[in-house]
């Protein structure tokens, strides 16, 4: 059963009743909330992803309402809960569905230590995964969207998450965060991308989530080898060109990039160490998206 | 006895063979309570020592797997954390007394395994106590608390310096100079405890507590806390050095006999009577008896063990009744009276409550 099989009213009881369990490649998140924004974010942007039956198991429980206190009425404020108890302080309530995402990056980066969760965004093509980890403001998420709307399978725009025993990455397929300019290039590179609404004014700047294409959705449980890692750098105006990028760099890069890579000890080294060593490794500045898609195919094709 | 034994946490401790057959529906309650107790890695090394590992279903699995590489993780770390703090006092010459988790490590004591460590304790004799601390800044550890007040009421009244955090790792280090606070009624003195303690062997410097004040210093902290959020995984500490040390014969007698010497029977009758009840820690017969004469007395304990027996659940929704908030906040007074005379105790709330008001209003 997916999402888009649950009438809005059927979602909303499960929702503010029992909760909504959702999976997202190998997590399953129940997730409860009687806020509107909520629901309509997840009939949009989850539409196609599966949900799991309630005698099964979820991962993390998390719950989505307006705290308990007199700016209620003044200012509505929404609250991010993970069993219970808040790891946030709470934002304005415009901001929930943004929140949910986070909240929910915040679960898997917290807790999903049997991965090696690299602050990356990963896409796919013919079975072989690229890797873009960067500092924010790099251009990597407006550049994952942009190769996912041109044919490229996107495994995840947020935390790759890298299983230490195969080396593969494990797709989550959920939306990519787009943020202030990035919106209207992704609107203008992709008329047909489903994005929803602009949220302005968060500690982001404007965000606005990018739907994840459903042929992505559809292999949620498909995991990929890493082929390439991949530096990317927007600079306005820039002629999109990959250079070489020396593998120990590569690896500091990802290793920074990485949440848990102290937890892992000597196995997050050799795993890190195995995958730069099988992976061709670049940096890529780029102004422009058409021109860098098109370097992007010519790329997955010399493979 | 209900209300304690049934939590997910502590049935399966009791009985970690019974989880092979356990629903996906119970393994999503453990995982959560579990989560919460801080016992999630130790669960998953029980499982393994059963060799059940490979029954457990793959998505409970995943989260036993991610709790067992941080535990592994963390015990890398106090592990090199000790050996900081030893070069750091080489040149004092002062003995380290590991306490708690780290000592349950070096002493290589089934208490560490899969156990979860939030900092690292010592010990060390009050005279040195200056000494220690001025080394330790020296090498880059410098205090939490920069408040006169927190300064004067940990440095005055209780049985440590404000907690230590080195300025590049970021881990926290509690010095300690005895095991309860200063002011407090029961009185165990830090010297018999010092005499007592046992050199690790290969690790020149660093000490443990000998098996009976362990399990005694365990159980006060406990028993004296004022915040029992982790009292399971506590408990579970207990059950374990009582299991270990237990297989001596000679053991419980030298217990009983320590903690009359050191005044800390009572929080011994506590250790004994909940680690026995929530997880069948199997105790000499003559142990439970002569525990019994250092319990409280008879009228006050169904009130306690209606209190124990709510916080030392998991502190989570699932693993809660209509009364476990109350218990918690019960035992958070009772513990200030016992750390407190009463007119200091009454001060110090005083304090307390004047700075949370101050606080409140820098907020606006």
């Amino acid at each position: 059963m997916i999402v888009s099989d649950l009438s809005p009213i059927e979602l909303a009881r499960q929702l503010t009743g029992p909760g909504l369990r959702l999976r997202t490649g190998p997590v399953v998140t129940r997730i409860q909330s009687p806020l509107a924004a909520v629901a309509e974010g997840i009939s949009l942007h989850y539409a196609e992803h599966p949900i799991e039956q309630p005698e099964g198991f979820a991962d993390f429980h998390v719950r989505l309402g307006r705290p308990h206190s007199v700016r209620r009425w003044l200012r509505p404020q929404v609250v991010f809960q993970f069993d219970g108890a808040p790891p946030f302080l709470p934002l304005p309530a415009e901001q929930a569905f943004p929140m949910l995402e986070w909240g929910l990056n915040w679960c898997i980066s917290a807790h999903c230590h049997q991965y090696l969760v690299v602050h990356a965004a990963a896409i796919e093509r013919s079975g072989r995964a690229l890797l873009l980890p960067a500092p924010p403001g790099a251009g990597k998420s407006t550049l994952c969207a942009g190769l996912v709307s041109r044919g490229w399978r996107l495994l995840s725009d947020e935390l790759a998450l890298i299983d230490p025993s195969s080396g593969d990455i494990a797709p989550l397929a959920r939306p990519i965060s787009l943020k202030n300019a990035s919106i209207d290039v992704i609107r203008r590179f992709s008329p047909e991308a489903v994005l929803g609404p602009t949220v302005h004014d968060t500690l982001k700047g404007s965000v606005a989530h990018l739907k994840a294409p459903l042929e992505s959705v559809e292999r949620a449980t498909e995991p990929a080898r890493p082929r390439w890692i991949v530096l990317p750098r927007y600079e306005a105006s820039a002629a999109a060109r990959f250079e070489p990028l020396g593998k120990g760099r590569a690896f500091m890069q990802l290793a920074d990039s990485a949440f848990n890579y102290n937890l892992h000890g000597r196995s997050g080294f050799e795993t890190l160490a195995q995958m730069v060593e099988a992976c061709d490794c670049y940096e890529f500045a780029y102004g422009d998206l058409e021109e860098a898609a098109a370097l992007y195919d010519e790329l997955a094709a010399s493979a | 006895m209900t209300i304690a034994r049934t939590d997910a946490v502590s049935r399966a401790l009791r009985d970690p063979r019974a989880l092979a057959a356990w629903s996906l529906a119970q393994w999503e309650n453990l995982v959560r309570q579990a989560r919460s107790a801080n016992l999630l890695s130790r669960l998953a090394v029980l499982l393994d020592d059963e060799g059940l590992q490979h029954r457990v279903p793959e998505a409970p699995r995943a989260h036993l797997d991610a709790a067992r590489i941080v535990a592994h993780a963390q015990e890398e770390a106090v592990r090199r954390e000790v050996a900081y703090i030893r070069k750091a006092l080489t040149r004092t010459g002062v003995d380290v007394v590991l306490l708690k988790g780290a000592a349950y490590l070096f002493a290589e004591l089934p208490a560490a395994r899969g156990r979860l460590f939030s900092d690292v304790d010592i010990l060390v004799p009050g005279s040195a106590l200056a000494e220690v601390e001025a080394a330790l800044m020296l090498h880059g550890w410098a205090t939490t608390h920069h408040d006169p007040y927190d300064q004067r009421y940990y440095r005055e009244w209780m049985h440590e310096l404000p907690p230590m955090m080195h300025v590049t790792r970021q881990t926290v280090l509690d010095v300690h100079h005895a095991i309860v606070p200063t002011t407090a009624r029961l009185k165990p003195q830090s010297g018999k405890l010092l005499a007592a303690s046992r050199p690790v062997p290969g690790e020149p410097g660093v000490r443990t507590l000998a098996p009976a004040d362990m399990v005694l210093h365990s159980a006060a902290h406990l028993f004296l806390n004022e915040e029992l959020s982790s009292g399971l995984r506590d408990l579970a500490d207990l059950d374990s050095l009582l299991r270990h040390f237990g297989q001596d014969p000679g053991f419980w007698t030298e217990l009983v006999a320590r903690a009359r010497e050191l005044d800390l029977a009572r929080p011994l009758y506590y250790a004994v009577r909940y680690a026995t009840c929530i997880l069948e820690t199997p105790v000499a017969v003559q142990m439970v008896e002569e525990s019994d004469g250092g319990g409280p007395p008879a009228l006050l304990r169904p009130l306690m063990d209606g209190l124990f027996l709510r916080a030392l659940r998991p502190d989570h929704v699932c693993a809660a009744d209509r009364f476990t908030a109350l218990a918690r906040s019960a035992l958070y007074v009772r513990a200030h009276w016992l750390r407190m005379p009463p007119m200091l105790l009454a001060r110090h709330l005083a304090v307390k409550a004047f700075r949370r008001q101050e606080d409140r209003r820098g907020d606006r």
